[in-house]
């Protein structure tokens, strides 16, 4: 066989690492000098390259290409790979029973990749592959034969919008920063990613950061800025790696720096590290981090555009909307805009997590229903639970109940919902989940996360996290989920930033669809057994083995019983840890 | 100490840098923020050390006692969350005898922290240890991770 | 000029005034906590919001610019109720001890919340509890009081240019102090105190000296330098029981710490009130005539045997400019010396 016809790509991003990627590339290498052949093995990022797909959850996902023909293989471990070079490589017998099966084709059949169209394809520290796939071309294009103004005509003619969360339309924003008379302007790239749930920015700049780079001398060029920032989390160190290394590549290739592609224009971008603040990604915040300060949002007017960084005009887009810009020049505005609804141009990534089979990263075309996404791209629930609900936008999203499944995903008929896109967080949640503790979940985060100088916010999301702590521990008082609307309701309207305005959603879109479940806790119970307080754990006579693994694991010694015999919870003595009903092999402790 | 933050200072003013990258320097050198090298470049760069104060309490990033040897990371996110992340943390606390509140072991040997969302949600619940990423935790995995780094410590001696 | 109207009344105002500032002009009053005219907008308290004609959502009129034809209004039932929401929150992390607090009767907190009749707290909670008192010797920081304005972290940067206290921690959390929460070490001038809405901050030496209805404020000039502050003494039977400045004076309300809090002397039993003349080596009383033809005869004396030059007069940054030129003149034609020096020069 020849050797050289040969590819291995492993996945190498955050779960792909994390699943052991680097100690299988090291099992390829020694295997294959053990075996004396020369292959490639490439790195490959989990969402990017083959396998990467953005499906994590089967990670490490390898692909064997020999002579073009490629196999997938999941949950590869480094001990797997002795087997897949003796009869795969050498033999050219690939290992059908690791090989990934129809859930993972699937996964990809109803998606609609731009923004991670070379997510998964090429290798994101090589600026050779991004440019050999047509990178850089889009900015060659827009420098050298475009006018700024020509360049904002296209973005407002594809329809973009920002895919941060709010939605606002890029162009125009480019528009509104190019007509600014100053003569220093900033462009800042927010990759601030903070709501939990979410890796979608994490995700592309670890896939594809030269997408984003391009994205934003596009951007830089079109508004007439010479100095550019991207604020990243610290949280994630593979993606600023990786972008440190592009950008030092596209600087070294001529992309940034002085003169670009031998025209006039100047262009250079700076990495901010995020310090550990969710309200950074709030853009007024972020400007006030990226000046040195505690990131404290301020009022708006003026809008960042006509007076952000250091008091000048300043455009601050997210990761994504970045990323998009190259595509839809290099394609068209029309082709961009043939994807979506009326309103809500191209498609959206989206990270898929909770109680899914298929967990990962997706992208969508912006319209298409929930339930295509529920259960043709993440093959249904988990465990052959029911679904309950899918919450979108983190904790300044909502949820929407599985009896609206129809529901386009796109900005308009999710905020028609009483949720949000958001910046793409959508969190599966089954029978198992308790809707009251979702909410005071969020609200824990928003709570802890909020800057503290505005009153709304500051005391209004604690008081509200105090209720819903009362209710979802029995002690709600009669009126306490109307208080909590009103409560709501007026910190939406009264709050400084998007964080105070947005930070009730998830209480007040839980109510309107799970307002039964508030009224059970009120009356003692939790209807998803989740509230600590309102459980009791028992042991049903017929399924106990008398095993003693509950005994063994009860940290409270709350549990009695003799060997083959039944065991008894004691309810003064248990301090509802869970720990019996984990170990329980044979279901037999119940939880009501 | 003084040479360490001699080349913090030197750094920030030849790279653009500001209050929180100098923190951030600070918390690199020496894994937390103590308070005599905040005193030491305020008064170099003529601020009120209580500006730094501010900003290092502002974000979660900065800490301001010292830290463990070992360091646990829990990912706060929604996926750990709906997946079950608070149980686990609970257990730790209890394998590592914390006291209520503290994030630090009495002998410094670890320190269990919370973060939020990591953005490996795939992988949920998922738990950090010494940079080392633990997808899919689960109680039993976690505790014979710890056992095996309290072990090695023993045995050390 | 931009012309705007507020409830219906049109006013033109000059571009970059808010809209807080144009309804002033109008008369009209906007209840705010953490706007202080002299210091930079905050838009923390929320109290200011207004609606503007096409803006989805309220706006606080304390950072909002004018613009033209702006439609603004400044009381609707709908802000009403979010004002009362933002007092009761306020109030519900606040230890509403008006009956022995120092500030009491002087406090913006305390008379929004009567103007808004709040009896009753719809949000009841956890409160912010601290257990360490500052120590320093002039200001008392009773932070619990502390609504997070921002006033005297503003005032202390962009008027004294010190920084000796910030906002840290966040979120309910968050909390005004010094460097790694020790006691407060910096100038003292007080102007923390002065710009303070609340009980949060007060002077030391104020407490329990009297409430404000049985002060006569008396204003006057202060006498430590030839800056010449203007102060206001605020006397209660006839002793000096607090210092301040108004807004509307020529140093605008600002003071140091020995004009603010250096007022003990006056009534120190120390303090000289007639002049002292050494005789036999103890110092005597004496009148002012008796004092100034000794001082006189000495110096007259000095000058006919030594010459004048042997003199030097040295003056002090507690006199007025006028009374610093009168003796330089008193030593150049009385005494007949250039030897005349101030200690400001050193």
């Amino acid at each position: 066989m020849k050797a050289n016809n040969t590819v291995i790509k492993v996945c190498m991003g955050t779960g792909g690492i994390a699943a052991g990627g680097s100690e299988v590339i090291d099992a390829f290498r020694t295997e294959l000098n053990t075996a004396g052949i020369a292959a490639t093995v490439e790195k490959n990022c989990l969402m990017h390259k083959v396998g990467c797909r953005g499906l994590c959850a089967k990670d490490v996902l390898v692909d064997v290409i020999i002579n073009k023909e490629k196999t997938t293989y999941q949950y590869i471990k480094p001990e797997m790979v002795s087997r897949i070079v003796k009869e795969h490589i050498i033999e050219n017998n690939p290992v059908i029973d690791w090989a990934v099966g129809d859930d993972y084709h699937n996964f990809h059949k109803k998606q609609l990749k731009v923004v991670l169209s070379d997510c998964g394809s090429i290798d994101p520290e090589d600026i050779d592959a991004y440019i050999n796939g047509k990178g850089y071309e889009a900015a060659r294009k827009v420098l050298t034969t475009l006018k700024p103004e020509e360049a904002i005509e296209e973005i407002k003619a594809s329809g973009l919008r920002g895919r941060g969360g709010a939605g606002f339309p890029t162009g125009v924003k480019w528009e509104v920063a190019r007509k600014q008379n100053s003569k220093q302007k900033y462009i800042i790239c927010n990759a601030d990613e903070g709501d939990p749930g979410a890796f979608m920015d994490r995700s592309v700049i670890e896939g594809n950061p030269h997408a984003v780079i391009e994205g934003m001398i596009i951007g830089a060029y079109a508004i007439g800025s010479d100095k550019g920032y991207v604020y990243i989390r610290a949280e994630y160190p593979l993606a600023v790696e990786r972008l440190r290394k592009a950008l030092s590549d596209a600087k070294t290739k001529g992309f940034l720096g002085k003169d670009i592609l031998g025209t006039k224009f100047s262009f250079d971008i700076k990495v901010k590290l995020g310090a550990g603040a969710f309200v950074c990604g709030e853009e007024t915040a972020l400007i006030a981090s990226i000046e040195g300060q505690r990131g404290m949002p301020r009022a708006k007017p003026p809008f960042p555009v006509y007076s952000g960084l250091w008091g000048q005009p300043t455009v601050i887009n997210n990761v994504e909307t970045f990323a998009n810009v190259p595509y839809i020049i290099r394609n068209g505005a029309k082709w961009f805009s043939s994807f979506g609804t009326e309103k809500s141009k191209g498609t959206k990534v989206f990270a898929l997590t909770g109680k899914i089979k298929n967990s990962g990263l997706i992208e969508v075309p912006m319209g298409i229903p929930l339930r295509e996404i529920i259960y043709d791209i993440g093959g249904g629930i988990e465990g052959g639970k029911l679904l309950k609900a899918v919450q979108t936008g983190g904790p300044s999203g909502g949820c929407i109940p599985a009896d609206m499944l129809d529901t386009p995903v796109d900005f308009e008929s999710l905020a028609k919902a009483g949720s949000i896109v958001g910046s793409g967080g959508m969190v599966v949640l089954d029978e198992d989940n308790c809707m009251v503790n979702m909410a005071q979940y969020f609200l824990q985060f928003t709570q802890m996360e909020s800057c503290g100088k505005c009153v709304p916010c500051r005391i209004g999301t604690k008081r509200l996290l105090e209720i819903l702590d009362r209710i979802t521990k029995g002690k709600g008082k009669e009126g306490d989920i109307e208080l909590l609307e009103k409560l709501s309701a007026d910190i939406k309207a009264a709050s400084l930033c998007g964080l105070g305005q947005t930070a009730p959603n998830p209480i007040l879109s839980t109510i309107k669809y799970f307002r039964n479940e508030y009224e059970a806790h009120l009356k003692g119970k939790c209807p998803a057994a989740v509230c600590k307080e309102l459980l009791t754990y028992y042991i049903l006579e017929e399924f106990c083995k008398g095993c003693g693994a509950c005994l063994r694991a009860c940290p409270s010694k709350a549990i009695t019983g003799e060997k083959k015999k039944l065991h008894k919870i004691d309810p003064a003595v248990c301090i509802k840890c869970g720990a019996c009903f984990d170990v329980c092999k044979f279901k037999a402790v119940k939880k009501e | 100490m003084e040479k360490t933050l001699e080349k913090i200072l030197k750094d920030t003013r030849e790279n653009e840098g500001n209050l929180i990258s100098i923190l951030q320097d600070i918390e690199n050198a020496f894994g937390y923020i103590p308070e005599n090298a905040v005193n030491w470049l305020a008064s170099k760069l003529d601020i009120n050390p209580s500006i730094f104060y501010g900003i290092a309490t502002f974000y979660a990033q900065f800490h301001l006692k010292p830290r463990g040897k070992n360091i646990i990371t829990a990912c706060c996110g929604t996926a750990c969350h709906v997946k079950g992340s608070d149980r686990l943390i609970n257990g730790l606390k209890q394998e590592l005898a914390l006291p209520e509140g503290e994030e630090t072991t009495k002998n410094m040997e670890f320190t269990l922290e919370k973060v939020n969302c990591i953005g490996a949600c795939s992988i949920a619940p998922v738990f950090i240890i010494n940079k080392k990423v633990h997808g899919k935790a689960s109680a039993d995995k976690l505790i014979k991770e710890i056992r095996s780094i309290k072990g090695s410590k023993n045995e050390g001696k | 000029m931009i012309k705007l109207t507020i409830n219906g009344k049109t006013i033109e105002v000059a571009e970059g005034t808010t809209v807080l500032d144009a309804a002033k002009m109008l008369n009209i009053e906007i209840p705010t906590l953490c706007h202080h005219p002299k210091l930079t907008p905050f838009g923390g308290c929320r109290l200011c919001i207004v609606e503007v004609k096409g803006v989805p959502r309220p706006l606080t009129s304390c950072t909002t610019p004018v613009s033209e034809g702006m439609e603004v209004t400044t009381s609707t039932p709908a802000l009403e109720g979010l004002r009362k929401t933002v007092l009761e929150l306020i109030l519900s992390d606040h230890p509403n001890d008006c009956m022995v607090c120092e500030k009491a009767g002087d406090c913006t907190l305390q008379e929004l919340a009567y103007f808004y009749g709040i009896r009753e707290n719809r949000f009841g909670g956890e409160r912010r509890i601290y257990g360490k008192k500052d120590g320093n010797p002039f200001i008392e920081r009773d932070m619990e009081k502390c609504i997070l304005c921002g006033r005297c972290v503003k005032v202390c940067d962009e008027v004294q240019g010190v920084g000796a206290i910030d906002f840290a921690y966040r979120g309910f959390k968050s909390k005004i102090c010094p460097t790694f929460e020790k006691d407060l070490d910096c100038e003292f001038c007080g102007q923390c105190v002065a710009v303070c809405p609340t009980g949060a901050l007060t002077g030391k030496m104020w407490q329990l000296r009297g409430r404000q209805k049985d002060i006569k404020e008396i204003d006057t000039t202060c006498s430590y330098c030839g800056t010449g502050c203007n102060l206001t003494l605020h006397v209660r039977q006839n002793e000096v029981v607090r210092v301040t400045s108004k807004e509307d004076t020529w140093n605008e309300g600002w003071l140091c710490v020995k004009g603010r809090f250096g007022y003990s002397f006056i009534n120190s039993p120390d303090r000289l009130k007639k002049p002292l003349i050494k005789r036999n080596g103890k110092f005597e009383e004496a009148s002012w005539n008796e004092a100034l033809d000794y001082i006189s005869a000495k110096l007259r004396e000095i000058k006919e045997k030594h010459g004048p030059d042997s003199i030097a007069g040295l003056s002090s940054a507690r006199c007025t400019n006028e009374e610093n030129y009168l003796f330089q003149k008193f030593m150049r034609t009385g005494i007949g010396t250039n030897n005349v020096d101030h200690c400001a020069r050193l």
